[in-house]
């Protein structure tokens, strides 16, 4: 039985927001099905009483004196921004 | 002949002793990258102008006397998913096509600080996700060993143009074995240091609980170098760990007498090729006749560790490529109404296949419904890979393996199966998940491709690693053979 969906597929694409075609939905559909299928092993173990890692090495909070700098000068911000005016990055309209 | 067969320390003698200046060190590299660059495609962009003028600069400083650290006016390349400032950046993705950095990663600022030379941005796979760098939106590296093959990825670049003589060194990344893989296939020497030694600002972040910058080097000497000056604590990088550098090239004493070795028979097993794995049982018989010992161990959950790596780094990357949004840098698409189909449209085709389909496991393992299933257990799962290191490292100083399984494939040989591509780095991924430090020094060769030995330390403890590999490099000509180009 198949794993995934094309349905889940184009939701996971909604969420990533990621424009795929429908051969691109099928292509994923297959792929991500078998590349979840292996990662089913994992089920294999045991890991009811098993503390997850989410860092590697015994770090707390890393914490710095809070000193004011200054910012970046607004023309190096938008330098590589595709569409700028007046000094504030432009985007197209957000709602139709 | 050429300049790079030196090391480090013979070039900063020369210089020292005004035999040789910093120009003839940056004309070799763009010398060579005139000869050689066509077949082997290792650089994205050339620093060329600002580079010869560093050099005559520096020269002037040599004529004053003031050569100072041992990196002075050495020609490095940098793989392009490190920024450099007013370098164009691309991470090897169209979608930073233009990029042009307002500031320099911690570590480029500190080999500026070694007044060291770049030479140019190294090809890689689109944002360090791919084994062989044909996944760059550019161009396909080549193996200089042989040109039909892939020099590993995804600082494929970063090794092949070291293996090419195209720069002394270079400056790659390892988020699961993106160093040591194309180390090894090159025939050079890649580290991956211990999670936490070396700062990742200004790193184009792919999984952040796994990456790490490392150095490509000739030699295990010139690694250790390299190592010291990008090494540290960090202000800027709170995943930097505040432990104190040591000096790497005073660990290589040439001696390791009592050293205790673990051999994993998961790295010895299935799915390992005869010819890596013959190599490194001729290369513990040379460690045992320095004076070492090793036996054989487990290390049990390593066969869980691909699908681990892939569930954690790609939700890993999948967060992290969301600033990808056509906003505030990078390409932007023409072709929409409104911010939506924006976003959508501008990442649909900014970004390649390889990398869409990693943020779509990525969010998907990420998603309501899934979590707990995927991403949560595959941390669980990655508890127990870390601890079966602690356990080993009870009683063992260094743990000895293959880099990878095989040397080696031939260029659009594993292209169509994302599952074959990812099986190249079931020997490097499970350093990474325990965040300990890990080499690739060369160990033989196969059908005139090289391969690699890896040797796997404590965490922060490079030191025995850069001693053990040292002693291994003097006994043995691995490292002397050049490929013919």
């Amino acid at each position: 039985m198949s794993r995934i969906s094309k349905d889940q597929v184009k939701h996971v694409a909604h969420l990533a927001r990621l424009a795929i075609t429908e051969e691109e939905t099928e292509m994923f559909t297959k792929q991500l099905d078998q590349i979840i299928s292996f990662a089913e092993q994992l089920n294999e173990l045991d890991t009811e009483n098993v503390e997850p890692t989410s860092h590697v090495l015994d770090m707390k909070n890393v914490m710095r004196e809070d000193i004011p700098q200054k910012g970046l000068p607004v023309e190096e911000v938008l330098k590589n921004a595709p569409d700028s005016k007046g000094g504030q990055i432009r985007v197209p309209s957000i709602l139709d | 002949m050429s300049l790079f067969d030196h090391k480090v320390s013979e070039l900063h003698q020369l210089l020292h002793k005004k035999e040789l200046s910093v120009s003839d060190l940056v004309n070799e590299s763009y010398e060579r990258i005139g000869q050689v660059e066509d077949k082997v495609k290792s650089f994205l962009t050339l620093n060329e102008e600002k580079a010869r003028s560093q050099a005559k600069e520096l020269d002037e400083k040599i004529a004053k006397g003031e050569v100072k650290g041992n990196l002075f006016g050495m020609p490095i390349g940098v793989k392009d998913n490190i920024v450099t400032k007013n370098i164009r950046t691309t991470a090897g993705s169209k979608i930073l096509e233009n990029f042009d950095p307002i500031y320099d990663a911690t570590v480029v600022q500190k080999l500026q600080d070694a007044e060291t030379v770049t030479v140019g941005k190294l090809n890689m796979d689109e944002f360090a996700m791919g084994s062989s760098n044909e996944n760059s939106a550019y161009q396909a590296t080549r193996n200089p060993w042989n040109l039909e093959y892939v020099p590993g990825g995804s600082s494929g670049a970063s090794a092949a143009s070291v293996a090419a003589g195209e720069v002394l060194f270079s400056l790659g990344s390892d988020t699961g074995g993106s160093i040591r893989q194309p180390a090894a296939y090159c025939g050079v020497v890649g580290l991956k240091p211990t999670y936490g030694r070396v700062s990742r600002f200004g790193l184009i972040a792919f999984a952040s609980s796994l990456d790490q910058i490392g150095p490509i080097t000739n030699t295990v000497e010139d690694n250790a170098y390299l190592l010291e000056a990008i090494s540290g604590i960090d202000p800027m990088d709170s995943t930097s760990a505040n432990v104190q550098v040591p000096s790497f090239v005073n660990s290589l004493t040439g001696d390791i007498r009592g050293l205790k070795i673990a051999v994993p028979k998961e790295y010895l097993g299935e799915g390992v090729g005869e010819e890596a794995r013959n190599s490194v049982l001729e290369a513990l018989k040379v460690l045992e006749k320095l004076g070492a010992t090793w036996e054989e161990v487990s290390l049990p959950h390593s066969k869980y560790a691909l699908a681990t790596y892939y569930l954690l780094s790609s939700s890993e990357a999948s967060a992290n490529l969301s600033r990808f949004d056509g906003v505030r840098y990078g390409y932007r698409t023409d072709n929409a109404a409104n911010l939506i189909e924006m976003y959508k449209q501008t990442r649909a085709e900014g970004f390649g296949d390889e990398v869409k389909r990693r943020i779509m496991l990525g969010t998907f393992s990420l998603s309501s419904g899934y979590y707990d299933a995927y991403y949560k257990k595959a941390q669980k799962v990655r508890t127990l890979i870390k601890k079966d290191f602690e356990d080993v490292f009870q009683k063992y100083d260094v743990i000895v393996g293959p880099t990878t399984p095989t040397p080696a494939f031939k260029i659009g040989e594993k292209t169509s199966d994302p599952l074959t591509m990812y099986a190249n780095d079931i020997l490097t991924i499970p350093v990474n998940l325990a965040g300990v430090p890990g080499i690739s020094v060369p160990c033989g060769f196969a059908n005139g491709l090289p391969l690699g030995l890896q040797i796997i330390g404590r965490h922060f403890d490079e030191s025995t690693i850069y001693r053990t590999a040292h002693a291994f490099e003097q006994a043995t000509d691995f490292h002397k053979q050049k490929p013919q180009l």
